[in-house]
């Protein structure tokens, strides 16, 4: 549809229009999923590039996600140790924080800081080699742009989450003992007794599945923007790309808050 | 029909365009094959437009097209790939992939449809780009090359499947004479060696000339002579000679009448700042 005919449209057909794009995309992010997905598995050729994949989504988030977990159990140690000391239960801060890290802060952190590092460019990757034609050209080549492009970072994504949410959550908890313990003068057996007594398998697991989830979700909007950036009505060549991008982070950010909101309602 | 190893192409009442937009309508035309067809016409006209069509990059807006006895729109996927597999692209502007050098750009259709070891791949890559003139720059990145250089490599990975099928968009355009009469030589070799069918668009006469054994005009949203090179040179139509014959253009364009000309436009004028860093 024209920019004129969308501008004539009445308030209601308005909504009405940008309701059936709503489903329309949603529907056809599924089937960009379950395409990718299935072309994980087409070929051993898949498996370097899965690896390379690995090293720019994974290996290359490590720091920064040291940076952001070990402030984040830094200040949980800090903020939960004044609460919990007003009640006596000072004790506790190791449950409280490992029991908040493992379950909530984990996961989500983790997917939105990768979001912003990995999603982002995956989003501008591809979108750029859309607008140059590149896409098409692997399309006569006969190679499958979802399955060459998109697989291999669903692999790596799937991957890579759980493994440095696992990693958010062990440095987040020494952040913890940082202040709770080291800092703030806790008691540093009691706070490793009740992380390890209070932490159960069903948290551990609950954790491992949201960042699964959380993994899939990022990699298939960040995608889906770049791959459809030449269908954008609101902006075309590289500003497509940057409102593609800028789409690609926000989407998958509210889907992590949104998908997480429903799974712990859920799984715990 | 079955494997023929040089198919013709046919459009049948073929319209092209892009959603609502025609641009060009009502195209039926032959391009013979184990010959070397030059699309020709105008820029703007719709010669990549008919090239990213007949590849199926873009559905036909009405009308068929056929190759080798095949109905594009008609092929399952698996046919969809044994086609592609056969032919070989040169883009117009290279659409080199720009995260990997030129060895793995014309090395990528054979380590993904072939089980060459990686030795003979490398063997391959660098007899094509040998053909190009481009064995030097196995290891460049394409944005650490010129456009024509750009180009070339393009036709390189466009050949290094061998393809019964190969198609060029504007393969000269933005390289020098010397160079350009090379490709020509090329791509002549090809057709005389293989037997292919080639799909070549350009602009340059002098290279059409060389080349084609079939010309197709495009023009004013519809084809305007399809037919031999003899035929095409024979030709009375206004629109065509003008195309035809860069003599009878400078005679017939009228003189432009160009608006006057003003150098202070300049937002703020530094021509006295360079007069005093001079002095
Ligand atoms: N993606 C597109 N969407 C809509 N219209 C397009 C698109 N690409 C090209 N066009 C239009 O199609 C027409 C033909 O374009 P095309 O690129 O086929 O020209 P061409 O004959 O290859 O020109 P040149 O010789 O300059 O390459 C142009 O008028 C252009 O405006
Ligand atoms: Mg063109």
């Amino acid at each position: 549809m024209t920019q004129e005919r969308r501008a004539q449209l009445s308030p209601i057909a308005q909504l009405g229009d940008a309701a059936l794009r709503l489903v329309g995309d949603t529907g056809a992010m599924f089937l960009f999923l379950l395409e990718s997905f299935g072309r994980i598995f087409r070929s051993w050729g898949q498996f370097p590039k899965t690896v390379r994949q690995i090293y720019f989504i994974g290996v290359k988030s490590i720091s920064v996600i040291t940076l952001i977990s070990l402030f984040t159990g830094m200040v949980i140690g800090l903020q939960m140790y004044y609460a919990l000391a007003k009640f006596g239960a000072d004790g506790f801060l190791g449950a409280a924080v490992s029991l908040s890290l493992v379950r909530e802060l984990g996961p989500v952190l983790t997917a939105i800081m990768i979001t912003g590092r990995a999603g982002s460019s995956m989003t501008a990757e591809i979108g750029v080699m859309r607008i140059s034609e590149q896409v098409d050209a692997l399309r006569v080549m006969d190679i499958n742009p979802i399955g060459y492009l998109v697989s291999p970072k669903l692999a790596a994504s799937i991957i890579c989450f759980p493994i440095l949410t696992a990693f958010f959550d062990l440095v987040g908890i020494v952040g913890g003992y940082l202040t709770g313990v080291l800092l703030l003068g806790g008691n540093s057996g009691v706070y490793w007794y009740r992380v390890s007594a209070y932490l159960k398998m069903n948290d551990i697991s609950g954790g491992f599945i949201k960042s699964l989830v959380f993994g899939v979700v990022v990699c298939t909007v960040c995608c889906y923007m770049g791959y459809y950036t030449h269908t954008r009505r609101d902006a075309v060549g590289p500003e497509g790309v940057s409102q593609a991008t800028t789409a690609g982070v926000v989407t998958s950010c509210v889907l992590i808050l949104l998908a997480d909101y429903v799974l712990t309602s859920l799984l715990f | 029909m079955t494997q023929q190893t040089t198919p013709d192409i046919s459009l049948e009442g073929l319209t092209i365009g892009y959603g609502e937009t025609v641009v060009v309508r009502g195209i039926d035309a032959v391009l013979p094959g184990g010959k070397i067809s030059v699309i020709l016409g105008g820029s703007g006209c719709g010669k990549s437009t008919l090239l990213k069509h007949i590849l199926r990059l873009h559905p036909a807006l009405a009308g068929r097209i056929v190759i080798g006895g095949h109905d594009m729109a008609k092929l399952d996927r698996r046919g969809m790939h044994c086609l592609r597999q056969r032919m070989g692209v040169l883009f117009q502007d290279g659409a080199l992939l720009g995260s990997l050098t030129l060895g793995d750009n014309v090395a990528l259709p054979l380590r993904e449809h072939t089980r060459l070891s990686e030795k003979d791949v490398r063997e391959r890559v660098l007899a094509k780009l040998g053909l190009v003139g481009l064995a030097d720059f196995h290891d460049y990145f394409p944005n650490e090359l010129s456009g024509g250089m750009r180009k070339r490599a393009g036709l390189a990975r466009a050949m290094v499947m061998d393809p019964p099928l190969l198609f060029c968009d504007e393969p000269t355009s933005g390289l020098d004479p010397v160079t350009a009469a090379e490709l020509d030589q090329l791509l002549l070799e090809l057709k005389r060696r293989s037997d292919m069918t080639l799909v070549v668009v350009s602009h340059d006469l002098d290279s059409m000339r060389t080349i084609a054994d079939h010309v197709l005009v495009l023009g004013d949203g519809r084809v305007l002579f399809q037919g031999g090179l003899a035929e095409l040179e024979a030709t009375q139509d206004e629109y065509l000679r003008r195309f035809l014959d860069r003599q009878a253009l400078a005679r017939t364009t009228p003189r432009l009448t160009m608006p006057p000309l003003d150098f202070k436009l300049m937002k703020r004028d530094c021509s006295g700042y360079l007069d005093e860093q001079q002095s």
